[in-house]
């Protein structure tokens, strides 16, 4: 709402400075976004005072005065015939700007020279009148500037006005917030009417079908209108308020909305076929024209203004093309109605039409303000264009809209919520400031009554609000609760992420974060299959654009974006993960089901040092880094197996991850027909794991082994096997035997190539035996090794190497 | 003769001072202390001593003896000390080259700042709780007093995914399904990811808040201004000046924005804060009683305050960040400076 400060002191006295105002506003829930200056469209311009008028020597029409700004004489032409001697006039002196552009020189008119060029209201802009030169107050201070003498300037206050405050959509309501936190005097316009003798039911009539959507529609009848141009006063209004002016029956309306809050609509009576208003609901498939020259089918239960006929208005929020008012327009039939606040936002928001008519309407105007508004703006029309008001106005009140009355307000609840006690004469003060009326009912128990205009208040709790907000905020004290403790709950899968967290950029890993939605098209891209739950895909009906219109269903694809802009940027070696979730949509329940993932990429060089070797990343390093999150999270059952096929993962270069039989995610490659899709050009490594599995499988239990005081007797052994046998399946083989003085087992070496058999790998192991309680003789390790040994080749074909 | 002695003994120190490595130290040891060496030899010609002098000068001998025989082992010691020293120097590396480790990657600048927050708030005893994002009409809504077909509804742009079905616009949602499942007293604070049709300089279509929500017997707004004056000033400094100014949300009422002293130009005014010298970093107020109504909670019994920030504003002032859109475009350059 954009407020002008001259027009407010219409209604308020202003006792204090733009900027004082403002934060005064601001802190009492009115923000002021800005405050803007506004100055006339001139500069340079002076009150002067003319000493001499002489005929101009070879032109009639002209004359040749000599001007004072109060310490120069200037000569000046002028082709004016209201001057004389004495006179006070402006002055637009040589280099002075003047609305249209133009800019005064010294000059030469017909022989005679000009230095400078006596101006009139018109066009400096400054009023209407064109006829001779603006004569000016006789008091004026001669030679400084005419915007200062004259106080042409303005100010405005852009205030951003909440939603529950429809009052401050108008002057007068934000006038009586300035005279509840200044203490100004609010002066509110006197209601009055001039009508003519022809009675207004006589020429016309309204009928509301649909009054819970219209519970009272008002309208008067002005005859004789002369429709033109607003006076410039009206216009500068206007302007103020960020609206232009259209002629001076629209302008009416429209300066009556600004002033009182009230939208109003006027209509050329002669389109209204049989000279009646209906008000109903549209019916199916009905069209509409309205102002903006725009013709719409309008959704069911629009709320119509009709003539006899046909549709001439969409109620609350714009008037028809086939109703307007128009330069030749003579009676004006002048609407002030109230709609229902909820209908019209519905209306508004299905036809795509905000207006400042339907922004007011759906926040709620005065019930009790509609008769107001009308009287006012009839008489403003009839002053305006010279018309004549019919006499009475018509009043169609079918449903009466509720005012709220005698709200019960405690002195101790007041201060049970403020935490500080307030004087009820203060508190009585400030609600009357407000327009209230307060009751006492019984010690320190009030009934107050808000004023119509104050929709919003309707309970006890929006009064203690009005209260302390005009009270300040800061006079209230700063405590701390005297609150009970306790127990705070825990969350398990937080705590891990933290953990993980910590562990990933101990590892080199950096944290991003991708929006939660993704283009339709990546699950295309990770070519998933038509039966994989993660094309149970959840849209957004109205997304910003089609790249975001479904929630993820999987991370990786965001990682492979980020990967490729980082690429893009010349940053080629990553690392980088997310914690987030993703969303699958389930059949049979309303919300879908959200999934806490953790998910990784890495790519290009693993070490940071230019100067040291550099080597390229692998799925180990990958794994290594995986192996460390379980590790501390003491998960000690975690398998990966090659038998998971993820479509978007190289097939042999990929596994599941296993937490005992759960499976948690997947690591791997990134399959080169995905990368070649997503234009990428580097090899990249990816994980994804459900955080959800992973905190319920996490105990934190450890379970402390003695150290053993007595050696260790290691023997390695090289086993020759198939290449494509996994190692973990020997390792299985061997650990199953439950040896118990067998206390570890590496690797210690994988070989392939000369002595072997190409389709054969030597897998090295090392044995490494030990007791608690005493030194292991060679005796008893090698009967145990061998056996071991023997067990496993029986059981898995294995060869030994060097046999 | 113990003039002799005398001689020898400085003659003896001054060449052993000469002496630059340990072959020159030894020869000073031989030339007098060896077997035929000058006070050895000395020692033999004392028979040409008088006997009174005798025992004094047998005395003597054995004393300069002494000393030189130290001398000379400190002399020896020192120089293969330094030695041993000559020889780690020629090992000398450069020690101006980087060190050799796996570079740490970065926590999310705006993960930071909800760390950071959530740490406070775990202190004044308040639980972290959770809630889904896409969300019920009802909770992110209609619970919170914001009916269907209310203007309120336009302080926010949803994304839709059914009807009754949202992308979350606020954590407030949590506030109502925790207060469905618990009585009072509650001290909860819920931090996640949410929605808001809006994309530009400022915005971002998916950004993080925090909710924070406390209902117990006799909570007041001054506790309120209590709670969120300490939780600011842990976050920006001790000194940070606070104003807490009236507003508008439809789940509380009173209602308070908090604003903060700028803390670029210290409330002179800059682009910053948009020349009003004043930052606004969360949305505060009493529960209104309506939502409490929603929960079954007695709003005669039991009082309580809300509030909510964005993490991103924070993070954009505490770092000057100047475009929100940097924090999801995942550029490395960008995160590794947090």
């Amino acid at each position: 709402m954009l407020v002008s400060l001259k027009w407010l002191k219409d209604y308020v006295d202003i006792n204090v400075t733009a900027e004082e105002l403002a934060e005064k506003l601001t802190m009492a829930g009115l923000e002021v976004d800005e405050i803007k200056t506004i100055r006339p469209s001139f500069s340079g311009v002076v009150p002067a005072k003319i000493i001499s008028v002489k005929p101009h020597p070879a032109a009639d029409k002209l004359s040749l005065c000599d001007v004072t700004d109060g310490s120069q004489t200037y000569r000046v032409v002028c082709g004016a015939k209201n001057i004389k001697a004495g006179d006070i006039v402006p002055l637009a002196k040589v280099g002075a700007k003047i609305p249209g552009g133009y800019t005064i020189k010294s000059s030469v008119l017909r022989g005679e020279k000009s230095d400078g060029m006596l101006c009139s209201e018109a066009e400096l802009q400054t009023g209407d009148n064109s006829s001779g030169i603006w004569q000016l107050p006789e008091n004026l201070t001669l030679g400084v500037s005419l915007e200062t003498a004259l106080d042409l300037g303005d100010t405005v206050l852009d205030v951003s006005v909440t939603p529950n405050r429809a009052d401050c959509l108008s002057m007068i309501g934000i006038a009586w917030e300035v005279a509840a936190i200044t203490g100004g005097k609010i002066k509110i316009p006197v209601g009055r009417i001039k009508e003519s003798m022809e009675e207004v039911s006589s020429q016309t009539s309204v009928t509301i079908i649909d009054y819970d959507l219209c519970p009272r529609y008002t309208a008067r009848l002005i005859k004789d209108v002369n429709v033109g141009s607003s006076p410039a006063w009206m216009k500068t209004r206007l302007e103020s308020a960020g609206l232009r002016s259209i002629n001076n029956v629209v302008d009416v309306t429209n300066f009556v909305m600004l002033e009182m809050g009230q939208p109003l609509h006027a209509f050329d009576f002669r389109f209204l076929e049989q000279g009646k208003i209906i008000v109903r609901k549209s019916r199916e498939d009905e069209e509409f024209t309205s102002l903006d020259g725009k013709t719409r089918k309008l959704p069911e239960d629009t709320l119509l203004i009709c003539d006899g006929v046909k549709p001439v208005a969409i109620g609350g929020i714009m008037g028809g093309l086939n109703s307007e008012v128009k330069d030749d327009t003579q009676v004006v039939f002048l609407e002030s109605a109230y709609f229902n606040p909820v209908s019209i936002r519905r209306s508004a928001r299905k036809l795509a039409m905000p207006t400042d008519a339907s922004f007011r309407f759906e926040r709620g105007i005065d019930p009790e303000g509609v008769i107001k508004a009308l009287n006012r703006a009839a008489q403003l029309i009839a002053d305006l264009s010279g018309g004549n008001i019919c006499k009475n106005c018509i009043d169609e009140y079918p449903q009466k809209v509720p005012a709220v009355k005698d709200i019960p307000l405690r002195l101790s609840r007041i201060s049970q919520l403020t935490g500080t006690a307030i004087d009820a004469k203060e508190v009585i003060e400030i609600l009357q400031s407000l327009g209230m009326t307060v009751g006492n009912a019984g010690k320190d128990n009030y009934l107050v009554t808000p004023p119509t205009f104050r929709v919003d208040i309707k309970r006890e709790i929006d009064l203690i609000e009005e209260v302390i907000r005009i009270y300040g905020y800061d006079r209230i004290p700063v405590t701390l609760p005297n609150a009970a403790a306790i127990e705070m709950a825990s969350n398990p899968r937080m705590d891990l992420e933290e953990k993980i967290r910590h562990i990933l950029i101990g590892t080199g890993y950096s944290e991003v974060i991708n929006y939660s939605f993704v283009t339709p098209e990546s699950v295309d891209y990770l070519c998933l299959p038509e039966n994989d739950e993660r094309r149970r895909l959840v849209r957004i009906k109205n997304p910003l654009v089609e790249d975001q219109s479904i929630m993820r269903t999987t991370m990786v694809f965001g990682l492979l974006d980020a990967m490729k802009k980082n690429n893009n940027n010349g940053s080629l070696d990553l690392k980088m993960f997310e914690m987030g979730r993703v969303f699958i949509d389930r059949e049979k329940e309303e919300l879908p089901e959200e999934k806490n993932m953790l998910a990784g990429i890495l790519t290009g060089v693993t070490t940071d040092n230019l100067w040291g070797n550099k080597v390229n990343a692998d799925f180990y390093d990958l794994k290594g880094c995986l192996e460390n999150i379980f590790y501390d999270l003491k998960l000690t059952n975690c398998h990966y197996r090659s038998s998971i096929l993820e479509p978007f993962l190289h097939p042999g270069k990929s596994c599941g991850i296993y937490i005992g039989e759960l499976l948690a995610g997947y690591m791997g490659q990134v399959h080169p027909d995905i990368l070649e899709r997503m234009d990428l050009k580097n090899c990249a490594y990816v994980f994804e794991i459900n955080l959800d599995i992973l905190a319920n499988q996490v105990t934190n239990v450890i379970h402390y082994k003695e150290i053993s005081k007595f050696p260790a007797v290691t023997r390695d052994v090289a086993f020759l096997i198939p290449a494509e046998m996994e190692t973990n399946y020997m390792i299985d083989i061997v650990l199953r035997q439950n040896e118990e003085l067998l206390e570890n087992m590496v690797i210690f070496d994988i070989y392939t190539g000369i002595g072997i058999s190409e389709d054969m790998k030597s897998l090295g192991l090392r044995f490494s035996y030990r007791a608690q309680d005493r030194t292991l003789t060679d005796v008893e390790v090698n009967s145990i090794h061998d056996k071991i040994v023997q067990n496993t080749v029986g059981l898995t074909g294995a060869k030994i190497r060097g046999e | 003769m113990i003039g002799d002695l005398q001689q020898l003994e400085i003659n003896a120190l001054a060449e052993l001072k000469k002496a630059t490595n340990e072959d020159q130290a030894q020869a000073v040891r031989t030339k007098y202390l060896g077997r035929k060496g000058l006070l050895t030899g000395l020692l033999r010609n004392i028979a040409q001593v008088p006997d009174a002098e005798k025992p004094l000068f047998g005395k003597r001998c054995n004393e300069v003896k002494d000393t030189l025989s130290a001398k000379i082992d400190e002399v020896l010691f020192q120089q293969s000390l330094r030695k041993k020293s000559d020889g780690l120097l020629k090992e000398k590396i450069d020690v101006t080259l980087p060190g050799r480790s796996v570079k740490l990657g970065r926590i999310h600048p705006v993960i930071q700042i909800r760390r950071e927050i959530c740490a406070i708030f775990a202190s004044f005893g308040f639980s972290i709780v959770e809630g889904p994002e896409v969300e019920l009409d009802y909770y992110n809504f209609e619970a919170l007093n914001i009916p269907k077909d209310h203007p309120a509804r336009d302080m926010q742009d949803t994304f839709y995914i059914e009807e009754n079905i949202v992308l979350r616009t606020h954590t407030s949602p949590v506030q109502v399904r925790i207060m469905e499942k618990i009585q009072p007293p509650v001290r909860i604070l819920s931090p996640g990811r949410v929605y808001r049709r809006d994309s530009d300089v400022s915005h971002t279509p998916m950004f993080h808040q925090i909710e924070g929500l406390l209902v117990d017997k006799g909570v007041s707004f001054a506790d309120l201004k209590g709670i969120l004056t300490a939780f600011l000033k842990k976050i920006f400094g001790m000194d940070t000046t606070l104003r807490f100014r009236p507003s508008f949300f439809p789940f509380t009422e009173p209602s308070a924005e908090v604003d903060i002293r700028c803390v670029m130009c210290g409330g002179k005014g800059c682009r910053i804060c948009g020349q009003s010298g004043w930052l606004e970093i969360l949305g505060s107020g009493m529960v209104d009683p309506a939502v409490f109504q929603n929960v079954s909670y007695d709003s005669e019994e039991y009082t309580g305050f809300a509030f909510g920030l964005g993490l991103e504003r924070i993070a954009m002032l505490k770092y000057g960040v100047s475009d929100i859109r940097l924090f999801f475009e995942n550029d490395i350059r960008f995160l590794k400076q947090f």
